[in-house]
C-alpha cells in the first residue's frame, strides 16, 4: 500500500473511532501495523486525527513496550526471558543469536532483515526456553537448535 | 432472542452431534490447539487428521484448548462409542496419518503412540473444559451446560442472591491477593451510579504464568458467562476484558466468542427476556506489566499511559472512569458459572477452611511434567513436584519452587510438604500469585534468581512514584554488585532496608511487592548471599564472575568443534596438544560445553 492509501486508511480508522472513549490505544495498534512503526511523523498524524494532544500520544507511544518509535526488522525475533525460560538458559540462547547477527538486544540489522528482542514472558513456560520469529513459536530450544532456526531464516533473506 | 427452552434444545443438538457426552454414536478427535501446542506442531497436524477423515462416515475432527500437558504436545485424543478414550502424544503429520488409517478408520490402537494422561489428586473446575470443547464454537460450550448459570441467575435469583452465593462459596481473587470475590461485588453493587463497569484482568503479565491464557484459549465463554453474571449482580450493563497484546491466539478466541454470544443474543439487549443487557468489549493492552494492577489496568483501558491512582477511592467506589467498577481475573470468572450451578455448599466443601475450591497453576522451569494443573487448595507442594509434576530432571535435587512471579518469593526445600493456600504461602513469605510455579534446582543460584526478578521490576516500573522508580534501581545495583563479585560487607543490610522501606511506601501493589524475592531468598538463602560477597563463590556455578570453565584432558577427544565454535578465540590446542581455555580470553558463554560430544568440559568455582 503507497503512504498516500495507507493514511487515507489510517484516517477512516480514526473517524470512526475518535467518538469513543479510551479508544487511543486500539487506534495506535492499528496505527503501528498499518506504518511499520509510530514515528514523529505517524504520531503525529495520529494526534490530529484523534484530536489530542501530541504529547498525549507520544506519552503513550513511549510508556508501552508494544509500541515502537523506529521501524523494525523484516523479522521480528524475540527470545523469552520469563523465569521458565530463564532458568532453563535462555540468556545463552540470546548471547549467541546476538552473535551470529552481530547486533545486541533491541537492535535491528544494518540491512533491515532482523531485529532481535528479549522479551517477557509469552505464555509457553511449558515450552521453555522459547523464542519466536514472528507470529512462528519455536520451544524446547538449545542454543544449538536456535542456531539452526536462525540460520534457516538467515538463507531465507540471502544473508551468510 | 434465545428462550431458555431454545438454550436447551441447542444443548441437546450439539450433544447429539459433536458427541460429547457417553451416549455417543460416533468417533470425536480432539486436537490440543492452545498456543503451547500450535508451538509444537499441532497445527499441521490437525491439518491431516481432518483431511485423512474427511470422506470418512462417522469421524469429526475438533480444535480445542490446552489439554494440560505442554511436554507430551501435540496431544490428540480419540473418543470412541463404548470404548475409553485413546490420548496420543507427540503426534506428527506422519504419525497422524498412522492414526487415522490404523485407529480412527481401522479401529485398531496404537499403544506405541498412546499414553494415558494421569491426572490422580487434580480437579478441574476452572479448566473443566480446556481441551474437551472446540473454543471456537459456542454450541459446544452450552452442550457442556454453557449459559445455564446466567440463566438460572436471571430467571430464579435476585442480584443480591448471586452475591450472597459467591459470598458464602468462599471465593476468593485468583489474581494474587486473594480478596474475597462475593464481597467485592457487595461494595461495587451497594454504590448507586448511571453506569458502572465490570472488568475482567486477562493481562497475565507474570513471567511463568499462562492459566489465564489456557482458559481463555480453551474456554472462552465461560468468561463471558461469568461477566455477564456479574453484571446483573452488581448493576452493570457494560464489560471490558482487559487482555495482553501477546496472546494473539486467546484474542482470537475472545473475538469469536463476543461474536457468537452477541448472534444468539446471550450478551446484548434483553438476555432470556429477563429485561437485563450486557455487552462486553475487549481491550489489547500493550506490553506493560503494571497495567496488571487494577487502577493501571483501568487507567489503561481509558486509553492513557497505565500508571496506577491512589486509593481509596477502590475501583468499587470509583473505578473505570470514575465510576464503580468490580475487576476479576480470569480464573476467578472461569469460576462463577459452575458455583451458580452446583451451589455455594458445593464449592466450599472443597479445598481448605480458609481456603476454598481449586487453584490452576502453569507448573515449569526444573520439573519433568511442565503442564498446567488445577488442584484443590490445599494440596501439598510436595505431592504438586513429585507426584504431578515428576519430579526434577536430571536426578537434580529440588532447591525451591517461586510462586507469585516478581511479587512473590521461594518456598524452600524444607518446606516442600506446606499445603498450599493463600495465608500459608504468605507466612512462608511467598504469595499465591496468580499461580506461575517455576522449580528451581541446584544448578540455580538463588541471588542471580532475585537479581533476574528485580531486573524485571526495574524494567517494569512505570515510574511515578520514586520509591519503585529509584529504590529497586538500588537494590537492582546492589544485587548486580554482589553477582559480580563485587559485594561488600553491609550490602545485604542496605538491600535489606531498602526492602522495607519500598515496601512501605511504594504506590502500588508492584512496587510495594518489589522487594520480595529479595526478601524471600535472603531468608532461606542468606549463606549464598554471604559466600558470594565473603568469598566470591557461586554455589551454583552460575554467577560468571566466580566462576571458569576448563578442559578436562583424559576426557577430550581433540575433535577441535569448541575451538571452532568459541566466539572470543578463547580455546587452543589441536591434534597434538592438549586443548586449554585461556581463562582471560574466555568470555563465559558456555557454547563449548554445548557444543563438546565428550562431555570434557565443565564449568566450575575458580
Amino acid at each position: 500500500m503507497a503512504t498516500e492509501e495507507k493514511i487515507a486508511r489510517f484516517r477512516e480508522i480514526a473517524a470512526a473511532a475518535k467518538g469513543t472513549s479510551g479508544s487511543l490505544i486500539p487506534v495506535m495498534h492499528e496505527a503501528q501495523e498499518l506504518f511499520g512503526c509510530l514515528d514523529y511523523e505517524v504520531e503525529k498524524l495520529v494526534a490530529q486525527e484523534m484530536e489530542v494532544p501530541l504529547a498525549d500520544v507520544y506519552g503513550v507511544a513511549t510508556f508501552y513496550s508494544k509500541f515502537h518509535l523506529e521501524a523494525k526488522g523484516e523479522y521480528q525475533i524475540n527470545v523469552c526471558l520469563g523465569t521458565a525460560c530463564y532458568v532453563k538458559g535462555a540468556e545463552m540462547i540470546l548471547e549467541k543469536i546476538e552473535d551470529m547477527l552481530k547486533i545486541k538486544v533491541g537492535h535491528t540489522t544494518s540491512d533491515g532483515k532482523f531485529s532481535l528482542e528479549a522479551t517477557r514472558c509469552i505464555g509457553a513456560c511449558g515450552l521453555a526456553p522459547v523464542m519466536t520469529v514472528n507470529d512462528e513459536v519455536h520451544g524446547q530450544l538449545t542454543v544449538d537448535k536456535a542456531e539452526r532456526i536462525i540460520k534457516r531464516y538467515m538463507s531465507e533473506t540471502g544473508r551468510k | 432472542m434465545l428462550t431458555l427452552e431454545n438454550l436447551n434444545e441447542l444443548r441437546q443438538k450439539t450433544l447429539t452431534r459433536s458427541n460429547l457426552d457417553d451416549k455417543r454414536q460416533e468417533t470425536r478427535v480432539v486436537v490440543g490447539l492452545a498456543t503451547c501446542g500450535i508451538a509444537a506442531g499441532a497445527q499441521p497436524v490437525f491439518e491431516t487428521l481432518k483431511a485423512e477423515t474427511a470422506a470418512v462416515q462417522g469421524v469429526n475432527v475438533y480444535r480445542a484448548g490446552c489439554i494440560g500437558a505442554c511436554r507430551l504436545e501435540p496431544l490428540v485424543e480419540v473418543y470412541e462409542p463404548g470404548r475409553a478414550k485413546v490420548t496420543y502424544t507427540r503426534v506428527t503429520p506422519e504419525k497422524a496419518k498412522e492414526i487415522a488409517a490404523r485407529h480412527i478408520i481401522g479401529k485398531t490402537r496404537l499403544d506405541e503412540y498412546s499414553e494415558e494422561l494421569d491426572f490422580t489428586g487434580q480437579l478441574r473446575i476452572a479448566l473443566r473444559n480446556c481441551g474437551i470443547i472446540d473454543p471456537e464454537d459456542i454450541n459446544e460450550y452450552i452442550a457442556r451446560d454453557g449459559y445455564q448459570a446466567l440463566a438460572k441467575a436471571l430467571s430464579d435469583m435476585k442480584p443480591l442472591e448471586v452475591i450472597e452465593t459467591i459470598k458464602k462459596s468462599g471465593l476468593r481473587g485468583r489474581g494474587g491477593a486473594g480478596f474475597p470475590t462475593g464481597l467485592k461485588w457487595q461494595f461495587a453493587a451497594q454504590n448507586e451510579s448511571d453506569q458502572k463497569y465490570v472488568c475482567c484482568n486477562a493481562d497475565e503479565g507474570d513471567p511463568g504464568a499462562f492459566m489465564d491464557r489456557s482458559v481463555l484459549e480453551g474456554d472462552p465463554h465461560a468468561v463471558l458467562e461469568a461477566m455477564a453474571i456479574a453484571g446483573y449482580a452488581i448493576g452493570s450493563t457494560k464489560g471490558f476484558i482487559y487482555i495482553r497484546a501477546e496472546y494473539p491466539v486467546a484474542v482470537k478466541r475472545l473475538d469469536i466468542a463476543i461474536t457468537q454470544a452477541k448472534a444468539l443474543g446471550l450478551l446484548g439487549e434483553n438476555i432470556f427476556g429477563s429485561g437485563f443487557s450486557f455487552d462486553i468489549e475487549l481491550r489489547l493492552g500493550a506490553g506493560a506489566f503494571v497495567c496488571g494492577e487494577e487502577t493501571a489496568l483501568m487507567t489503561s483501558i481509558e486509553g492513557k499511559r497505565g500508571e496506577p491512582r491512589p486509593r481509596p477511592p477502590f475501583p468499587a467506589a470509583q473505578g473505570l472512569w470514575r465510576k464503580p467498577t468490580i475487576l476479576n481475573n480470569v480464573e476467578t470468572f472461569a469460576n462463577i458459572a459452575q458455583i451458580i450451578l452446583n451451589g455455594a455448599e458445593w464449592f466450599a466443601g472443597i479445598g481448605t477452611e480458609r481456603s476454598k475450591g481449586t487453584k490452576v497453576f502453569a507448573l515449569g522451569g526444573k520439573i519433568n511434567n511442565t503442564g498446567l494443573i488445577e488442584v484443590p487448595m490445599g494440596t501439598p507442594l510436595r505431592f504438586i513436584i513429585e507426584q504431578i509434576g515428576g519430579g526434577i530432571p536430571g536426578g537434580r535435587a529440588f532447591k525451591a519452587a517461586q510462586t507469585g512471579g516478581p511479587s512473590g518469593g521461594c518456598i524452600p526445600a524444607v518446606k516442600i510438604d506446606t499445603p498450599i493456600e493463600y495465608e500459608t504461602l504468605l507466612e512462608l513469605g511467598s504469595m499465591m500469585g496468580s499461580g506461575g510455579l517455576i522449580v528451581i534446582d541446584e544448578d540455580n543460584c538463588m541471588v542471580d534468581v532475585a537479581r533476574f526478578f528485580l531486573d524485571f521490576t526495574v524494567d517494569e516500573s512505570c515510574g511515578k512514584c520514586p520509591p519503585c522508580r529509584i529504590g529497586t534501581k538500588r537494590m537492582l545495583e546492589l544485587l548486580g554488585k554482589i553477582t559480580s563479585g563485587r559485594g561488600e560487607a553491609g550490602d545485604i543490610e542496605k538491600l535489606e532496608s531498602l526492602a522495607a522501606l519500598i515496601k512501605r511506601s511504594a504506590l502500588c501493589g508492584l512496587g510495594q511487592t518489589a522487594p520480595n524475592p529479595v526478601l524471600s531468598t535472603l531468608r532461606y538463602f542468606r549463606r549464598e548471599y554471604e559466600e558470594h560477597i565473603r568469598d566470591n563463590y557461586c554455589a551454583a556455578v552460575v554467577c560468571k564472575a566466580m566462576i571458569c570453565y576448563e578442559i578436562d584432558a583424559e576426557k577430550c577427544i581433540r575433535c577441535n568443534l569448541c575451538k571452532r565454535n568459541c566466539p572470543s578465540g578463547a580455546v587452543t590446542g589441536g591434534k597434538d596438544v592438549d586443548y586449554v581455555i585461556d581463562r582471560d580470553a574466555c568470555i563465559k558463554c558456555g557454547l563449548c560445553v554445548s557444543k563438546c560430544r565428550s562431555d570434557a568440559i565443565k564449568k566450575k568455582n575458580c
